[in-house]
């Protein structure tokens, strides 16, 4: 039975990877040295992780002596990858914090070609949710606030009466379908 | 034509990212250097290049150091987004590029500045490039940041001050206090930060980590993930108790209440970790059974796989406590995600009935191709664990696994299941058959050379003693046409076999070895003109000797004792008897399978230094004893000759050479006021024996440990060998000072210690020799003397515990696996071979058997060249 007991840490993330629905790699980030150091063995487990999972919708799966939660939509297919110990109940809370980040910063629209087209909030939004293999947050309301959306960008004076429309229209949508 | 030039945009517009080139990229960044600044315009470019380093694209310190210059740039503009991404392009350049320390100050800048947007973000770059002297000197600011309002900016700093202890843990030591009141913070995440740091902190300080765990158990904790973390704590500390007793602990109580958490992630946490304790009992651990149990039909995967795994591990050491799951483990085996289905059934198959083997194992033979090798491996564990405990189903099993054996999969995998199938041939000689069969078909196909050449060697062994051995060989033939020289090489090796034992096949072998003859190989030629030119001679005692029990020397000693006897006596006939054997790899019960076949190839690759050659290199450099003659025969296991927490302490280990004893006396001084000087060991010998030889250790501090020699010399009868000697450690004391270990003065006085008895028994002058072909040699040594005596064993009350003691008493190695008894047997043979110091050969038979008397009734008998050896066998037993 040993070492089965959890060692007390906050490292608890080994791995974010978003994959594209031919399994390319669109964002990946590894926090463990120990696992996958090249970029050649990072992107033969991403292969691997895509061959098993693109087709069973199963959300978890347990894969090089890791532990990966899953979620696919559209063209996309997120994953967080922790020990194979790992509580699994926490690496899903950050897999469902990344996936509904990116979802409120897409307004919705999760899909290959509006992510590339926020691609710089997406990265922002990954390094917002975890730092290093620590869960920095795992509300997606504080990570959305936390990057700097685009349209902040503008001062409200600067933007035009259908912008202002328009953003007005999205979010009382979005907060119906909530 | 216009529609299909639209699809052809879209698929090219699809990604706008997807031709990028690291060299234009980088051309593009010098943009950045233009004043002013355009954020729209420098903006997509950072993002390309933050793309392309995650694709993997390498930059050199050259090019990183000078887009990380251009980056800097960019600090000049105040648009949000564009500082963002700066941050990140400043942590992700800092691991390649020079001297980055140059934005200190900007970022210090941000990070003490109103902008909230930015402080949070800043704190987290700096501490990337930050060093163990540059952290001194915003040690200020990190502690004002650890307690600041703003949560995200506190929990930026307390995680990046958890990263820079691995660098600096000195400094970030003194920002406890910090760290503690961030840990009554509002926010939930600031509190989970600031624990994990708290206990970083802390974690080589028992007391204090005990009084943080207290404390924060009755606060309650509002964030799950510092609650998790809490257990776990709690789990360690209760791990390092060694008492074993949880039942009155408030640790325990607080894991246990946990398990009513709102939150369903601790309450997980806290099932698997009363499942992990290592004490936990039956009845403590029920409680958490019941939980994973309703996690099993949860409508999440996650919660379902997590509970499956968690009870999994359960019916390893409480299979009692999952049997009440088992209805919903069953639903379970139909579960989508096939890793939950497969879990579900291992776990079944651990604590289920022999009844539901048939059913779980169509259920697996459904889906088994869907499943990663992990779990393949996992579900042939499984099965393994099945074939011992249900001998009767090895059909069925077999079945199973020569159907996987057939399916793709690593090299891992596929020697699980050849281990499984060869534990199986050799525990249950029911299996043996149609399991060799199975084996035979899978190296027909078989890509591992490795295992290939395994299952070569196990038909050699196993093959020529079946009903019907002729079937083999073609099997075996085929690999010799087919193969590469390695395999070719173990099969003609393993058709030698054949021709040695089956007489009628003799024939046969000999015109296929002679046409192994023409190979192209020279290994391949080599065993087949050696083998053949001894089966054609038609020699009993050389088949024997050569073929069916080739010498089991010790390579790397043999090797030694060569280029010894070229350097010295190079006329001389060379004499193998004097090298020492190679001992057989010791098989206990349960893991003898995978290890007991020997891979004869592979042993000669890599020379392992075994126990003796090691002590024997030792005793060698000793000038006192480097004349004893003869190699090193055997060295016993250290004993302790001293309870385990007296002053001193003294383990014994025992060098046998053909005509000497060497008696090694490791002593340990664990008085920090003591200096020990002239440190040996007092014997009384018995009649026969003669002290050689002597050397005391002279000095030995305090827990220090330095071994003291006595060299004896064998009496000439061997029955006198086998005796007690009484020991007393006898030394010169000097009082010294604990803490700098010189001695207070000059003058010592004499003590003595007794010891416990050192014993010289059979086992330590025999070494273990394994008779493949236990038979044979039997006849062999009809020539030998025998002598022959039964005993009554009293006191042991099994046959297996009768076969173990014989075979540690008398250290010899079991033969045919002779070890096993079958289950409800009343009666039992053992055969043992071994050889007696000085290469004398010693061939047992032990029948046992339990009668109506307590105890176990043996026959021995015992054959040896040498009459006073089976003497002294037939004396010293009972």
């Amino acid at each position: 039975m040993d070492g089965l007991l959890l060692e007390p840490t906050l490292y608890t993330v080994k791995g974010m990877v978003i994959l594209d629905n031919d399994g390319h790699r669109i964002l990946a980030k590894y926090y463990d040295p120990s696992v996958f150091p090249t970029s050649k063995e990072q992107k033969g487990f991403e292969k691997n992780l895509f061959n098993k999972t693109h087709r069973a919708n199963a959300e978890i799966i347990m894969l090089d002596g890791l532990t990966c939660v899953y979620k696919s939509n559209v063209d996309l297919f997120f994953y967080v990858m922790g020990s194979s110990h790992e509580n699994e109940l926490i690496l899903m809370s950050v897999l469902q914090c990344l996936y509904d980040s990116i979802s409120q910063i897409l307004r919705k629209n999760v899909e290959k070609r509006t992510l590339l087209e926020n691609l710089e909030i997406v990265m922002l939004a990954m390094d917002e949710i975890c730092d290093g293999g620590i869960i920095l947050e795992a509300d997606p309301t504080s990570v959305v606030q936390g990057v700097a959306l685009r349209t902040d960008d503008i001062p409200l004076g600067e933007q035009t009466v259908a912008q202002v429309l328009q953003s007005a229209k999205e979010q009382i949508k979005s907060a119906i379908l909530k | 034509m216009a529609i299909k030039r639209d699809k052809k945009e879209e698929e090219d517009g699809g990604n706008p990212f997807q031709s990028l080139d690291k060299t234009s990229v980088l051309q593009d960044a010098r943009t950045f250097n233009e004043t002013p600044v355009e954020p729209r315009k420098c903006t997509p470019i950072l993002t390309k290049i933050l793309y392309l380093l995650n694709q993997g694209e390498q930059l050199g310190p050259a090019e990183a150091t000078e887009t990380f210059f251009a980056v800097t740039k960019l600090f000049q503009s105040n648009n949000t987004l564009l500082r963002r991404m700066v941050y990140l392009g400043i942590k992700e350049l800092s691991l390649i590029a020079q001297d980055v320390i140059i934005v200190t100050s900007s970022l210090t800048k941000d990070m003490t500045g109103k902008e909230d947007l930015y402080r949070a973000a800043a704190i987290r770059a700096l501490c990337s490039i930050t060093d163990a002297t540059m952290l001194q000197t915003i040690e200020r600011y990190m502690k004002q940041a650890i307690v600041d309002r703003n949560p995200a900016v506190a929990s930026a700093a307390l995680v990046s001050s958890l990263h820079m202890s691995r660098i600096a843990s000195d400094v970030v030591k003194r920002w406890v206090n910090e760290a503690q009141e961030a840990v009554n913070s509002d926010s939930i995440m600031v509190q989970y930060h600031a624990l994990g740091l708290l206990f970083h902190i802390r974690k080589n300080d028992r007391l204090a980590v005990t009084k943080l765990v207290a404390k924060l158990t009755r606060m309650s904790l509002k964030s799950p993930f510092a609650v998790c973390m809490l257990i776990r704590i709690a789990c360690k500390l209760l791990e390092e108790e060694s008492s074993g007793e949880y039942a009155d602990s408030p640790l325990f109580d607080f894991i246990e209440a946990c398990l009513r958490h709102k939150s369903e992630t601790v309450v997980y946490e806290a099932a698997a970790a009363l499942v992990n304790l290592r004490h936990t009992t039956t009845r403590q651990i029920t409680p958490a059974v019941s939980v994973l149990q309703l996690f099993c039909s949860s409508p999440k995967p996650a919660l379902r796989f997590a509970a499956v795994r968690t009870l999994n591990k359960v019916a390893m050491t409480h299979p009692t406590a999952v049997t009440s799951c088992n209805i919903d483990l069953e639903n379970l085996i139909t579960d989508s995600n096939r890793s939950i289905a497969t879990l579900a059934i291992t776990t079944l198959l651990k604590t289920g009935a022999e009844s539901a083997v048939d059913r779980l194992m169509k259920q697996i033979a459904s889906f088994v191709s869907e499943i990663s090798d992990e779990f393949k491996i996992v579900v042939v564990q499984a099965i393994r664990a099945l074939c011992l405990k249900f001998p009767r189903k090895h059909g069925t099993l077999m079945t199973f696994l020569s159907a996987m054996l057939r399916d793709e999969g690593g090299l891992e995998y596929k020697a699980s299941i050849a281990d499984t199938l060869i534990s199986l041939i050799e525990g249950n000689p029911e299996a043996k058959e149609s399991g060799l069969a199975h084996l035979c078909e899978f190296i027909e196909d078989c890509e591992h050379t490795s295992l290939a050449v395994r299952i070569l060697h196990l038909l050699g062994k196993e093959g020529p003693k079946t009903k019907q051995p002729s079937r083999y060989i073609r099997f075996i033939y085929n690999r010799v046409i087919l193969e590469n020289a390695v395999v070719r090489a173990a099969a003609v090796s393993a058709l030698s076999q054949f021709g040695a034992q089956c007489p009628d096949l003799l024939e046969n072998i000999l015109v296929l070895l002679a046409r192994c003859q023409m190979d192209t190989d020279d290994e391949v030629r080599d065993r087949a003109t050696y083998y053949f030119s001894i089966l054609q001679n038609q020699d009993r005692h050389l088949i024997n000797n050569y073929i069916v029990e080739p010498p089991q020397v010790c390579v790397s000693s043999l090797e030694k004792a060569l280029m010894l006897h070229l350097m010295e006596t190079p006329e001389e006939v060379f004499d193998l008897s004097s090298v020492p054997l190679a001992p057989p790899p010791l098989s206990d019960e349960v893991q003898a399978a995978p290890t007991v076949v020997q891979e004869p190839l592979a042993a000669l690759g890599r020379p392992a230094v075994s126990k003796e050659e090691s002590a024997s290199d030792r005793l060698r450099a000793i000038p006192e004893l480097s004349w004893i003659q003869g190699p090193l025969f055997k060295s016993s296991d250290p004993i302790s000759l001293t309870e385990s927490e007296t002053e001193y302490q003294v383990r014994v280990t025992k060098h046998v050479f053909k005509n000497h004893i060497v008696l090694q006396f490791d002593c340990t001084n664990t008085m920090s006021d003591q200096l020990l000087e002239k440190v040996r060991v007092q014997l009384e010998v018995s009649e026969g024996y003669q002290i050689v030889a002597e050397v005391p250790c002279q000095r030995l501090a305090c827990s220090e440990t330095s071994p003291t020699y006595i060299a004896l010399q064998f009496p000439d009868a061997p029955n006198l060998t086998v005796t007690n000697f009484a020991a007393t450690l006898r030394f010169v004391v000097k009082d010294c000072d604990p803490m700098t270990g010189i001695p207070n003065s000059d003058d010592g006085y004499e003590e003595d210690y007794m010891l416990e008895d050192v014993e010289v028994m059979l086992a330590d002058q025999m070494q273990r020799l394994t008779k493949s072909n236990f038979g044979a040699a039997w006849e062999e040594g009809e020539s030998y003397s025998e002598l022959e005596d039964t005993y009554n064993l009293s006191g042991i009350n099994s046959l297996e515990e009768a076969v173990r003691s014989v075979v540690s008493f008398m250290g010899m190695q079991p033969a045919d696996r002779s070890d096993r008894v079958q289950p409800d047997k009343s009666s039992h043979t053992v055969y043992l071979g071994g050889m007696f110091r000085g290469g004398v050969e010693v061939l047992a038979r032990a029948k046992l058997a339990m009668g109506n008397s307590p105890g176990v009734a043996m026959q021995l008998t015992v054959r040896s060249p040498n009459p006073d050896i089976c003497e002294l066998i037939i004396s010293v037993v009972g």
